[in-house]
């Protein structure tokens, strides 16, 4: 039988099963599920309530930072520079309400010295036309050091007079019982996910990651939307910061050393690609959760801590090997 | 639709009067005139530098011309930017096709014109009729490209279509075609080809920026060849052949 004109356009090459299906985020969950099936059968204390708002709560941090990541990765950027403005920002909201200043001020100034510090970086990249890993590795190096001067490399544990309200910020569970940087994480994801999926500014960090050329020739504003995605990763790692300094309770200047690493594995492992123009909120989430799983189980298997680098390396190629034999099957 | 010359001939959509264009002390268009007419389509050909580029550009906003005066429907012009010339009317398909290989077919055809529904803060990308539009350009191209595939996935006939698409989104008057046929197989030519005689069937002016002699020959109504900055022949295809185009790109025919 002819086909028409008609029947070929209208025609959808894959239905929404082949297209779940053939995502790598859906097998990393499918490893995720897998892992806690398998842990609650092998082990008594993983299915415990106290470990779940255990694991549940480490995985945040990394899970908020990794969606700012995740948009900065899709436009074919990189930002090392989370893990020092996560330690600047926390040790600024403690410095500002350790000097007396209430808890809203605290907050303000550290998301206003996230936003600049994320400004900075994005103006670099996007006007002055640095390389992003150059510019984000230098930030790294100077947030830092900010962290360090704010504090005169001292350890904060005193907020002031709102104390108990930032402890209660990070530390409480107003909602059924599940931690507050839960709750947090999963609102950041929503949203995350709603802007790449339905808004135009998404549509133009896809637009930039796949073709930056084309989308400077069709008239997509690239250097603005830029600097507006590394001041959103600069912003994720301050949230991070924030709701980390009420769940510790205290700020060293060592917080979040080498973080950026584990942020970067939880947006690869979850689908995002370092060459651009892919990538999903709900990935970066569940590659932060298989990372957060694995270093759990470790412990509660018993293995030796010294493995879990190997462990998290190993599922960081694995994920990735994954597409990549998709890709093999598509080429072909 | 008229195909006799008369009937065109009454309204010029672009008129060129004496443009000239020079970076520095190189004059890289002289004193250039002409006139497009709906429904037409031009060659224009030329050696690498003999100013096809420099011209186009200036047609397209990227340059402002150094002399003379554009005019589009009988009103003088300036642009500053390429968005300019786009809210003209003035449309270009560049030699790359400037395609984002990640996304679909429909978000490229919209790729900076995307459309909404629903009010602010639920302003949201407005997919169903996007995909429905993109769909009614290919079916009217005539090119067998679905709006939901990835541009990555398609043939360079398909991606064609889908750089073509974007300049049916408005109502278009002119469009430029840089190389569309350059690097593409022969079957793909042909499809190329019928795209350009749609948009001329619509009533759309277009210039086709080409190497290839037996393209131009095949579609273009009327020639233009540049050397060395300036116009040394413009006419009908009927009126000319492949041998003295050539001889007119190489210099070896001074003018005509």
């Amino acid at each position: 039988m002819a086909v028409t004109l008609d029947q070929t356009i209208e025609h959808k090459q894959q239905n929404w099963l082949g297209g779940v299906l053939s995502g790598q985020t859906f097998w990393v969950l499918i490893a995720v599920v897998i892992a806690c099936v398998f842990l609650s059968f092998a082990t008594d204390s993983f299915a415990t309530a106290k470990n779940l708002y255990n694991i549940t709560r480490n995985v945040t941090f990394v899970a908020i930072i990794a969606l700012g990541m995740t948009i900065v990765i899709i436009t074919g950027g990189i930002d090392l520079s989370v893990g020092s403005v996560l330690c600047l920002c926390s040790m600024v909201v403690a410095v500002t309400m350790n000097a007396g200043y209430s808890i809203e001020v605290g907050i303000a100034a550290s998301i206003a010295v996230a936003l600049i510090v994320g400004g900075f970086n994005g103006v670099l990249i996007a006007y002055l036309g640095f390389p992003p890993f150059v510019v984000t590795l230098g930030m790294l190096s100077i947030a830092r050091s900010l962290a360090m001067v704010a504090s005169n490399n001292t350890v904060v544990f005193e907020f002031g007079p709102d104390h108990d309200k930032l402890l209660a910020l990070g530390g409480g569970a107003w909602l059924f019982g599940i931690a507050n940087p839960v709750l947090y994480m999963v609102v950041l994801a929503l949203l995350t996910g709603f802007v790449l999926r339905w808004t135009r500014f998404g549509r133009y960090i896809f637009a930039i990651g796949g073709n930056e050329h084309a989308a400077t020739l069709t008239g997509v504003p690239v250097r603005r939307i830029k600097v507006a995605v590394y001041m959103i990763s600069a912003l994720s790692a301050g949230v991070a910061g924030i709701i980390q300094t009420g769940w510790l309770g205290a700020v060293t200047t060592n917080l979040g050393a080498g973080m950026e690493l584990q942020v970067i594995a939880a947006a690869v492992i979850g689908g995002a690609n370092l060459a651009g123009g892919v990538g999903t909120a709900f990935g970066a989430l569940i590659g932060a959760a298989l990372i957060e799983i694995i270093r759990n189980s470790l412990g509660l298997l018993g293995i030796n801590a010294f493995w879990q680098g190997a462990f998290i390396g190993g599922a960081i190629i694995l994920a990735v090997l994954f597409d990549r034999i998709r890709n093999f099957r598509q080429s072909e | 639709m008229p195909s006799g010359g008369e009937a065109r001939r009454l309204v010029a959509v672009l008129e060129l009067t004496n443009i000239s264009k020079h970076f520095g002390a190189i004059q890289a268009v002289n004193d250039v005139s002409f006139s497009l007419e709906p429904g037409q389509v031009v060659g224009l050909m030329g050696d690498n530098g003999a100013g096809k580029s420099t011209l186009v550009k200036m047609i397209a906003g990227n340059f402002r011309p150094s002399h003379g005066t554009l005019k589009l429907d009988g009103r003088e012009i300036v642009m500053h930017r390429p968005v300019e010339a786009r809210q003209h009317g003035i449309e270009i398909v560049h030699q790359d096709l400037a395609l984002c290989n990640n996304l679909t077919a429909a978000a490229n055809v919209f790729l900076g014109r995307e459309l909404h529904r629903g009010v602010w803060p639920f302003r949201v990308l407005d997919y169903k009729t996007m995909y429905q539009r993109a769909g009614a350009i290919f079916k009217e191209l005539k090119s067998e490209t679905r709006p939901r595939d990835l541009v990555k996935q398609m043939s360079g006939g398909q991606r064609q279509a889908v750089a073509i698409g974007r300049t049916m989104l408005s109502e278009a008057k002119i469009v430029l075609m840089d190389e569309p046929t350059a690097a593409i197989s022969v079957r793909q030519v042909a499809e190329v080809l019928n795209l350009i005689r749609h948009l001329r069937d619509r009533g759309i002016a277009v210039v086709l920026i080409s190497h290839r002699m037996p393209d131009v020959f095949t579609v273009a109504d009327r020639v233009i060849v540049m050397r060395r900055g300036r116009k040394v022949a413009d006419k009908a295809i009927a009126a000319s052949s492949p041998e003295e185009v050539t001889g007119l790109i190489t210099g070896a025919i001074e003018q005509v």
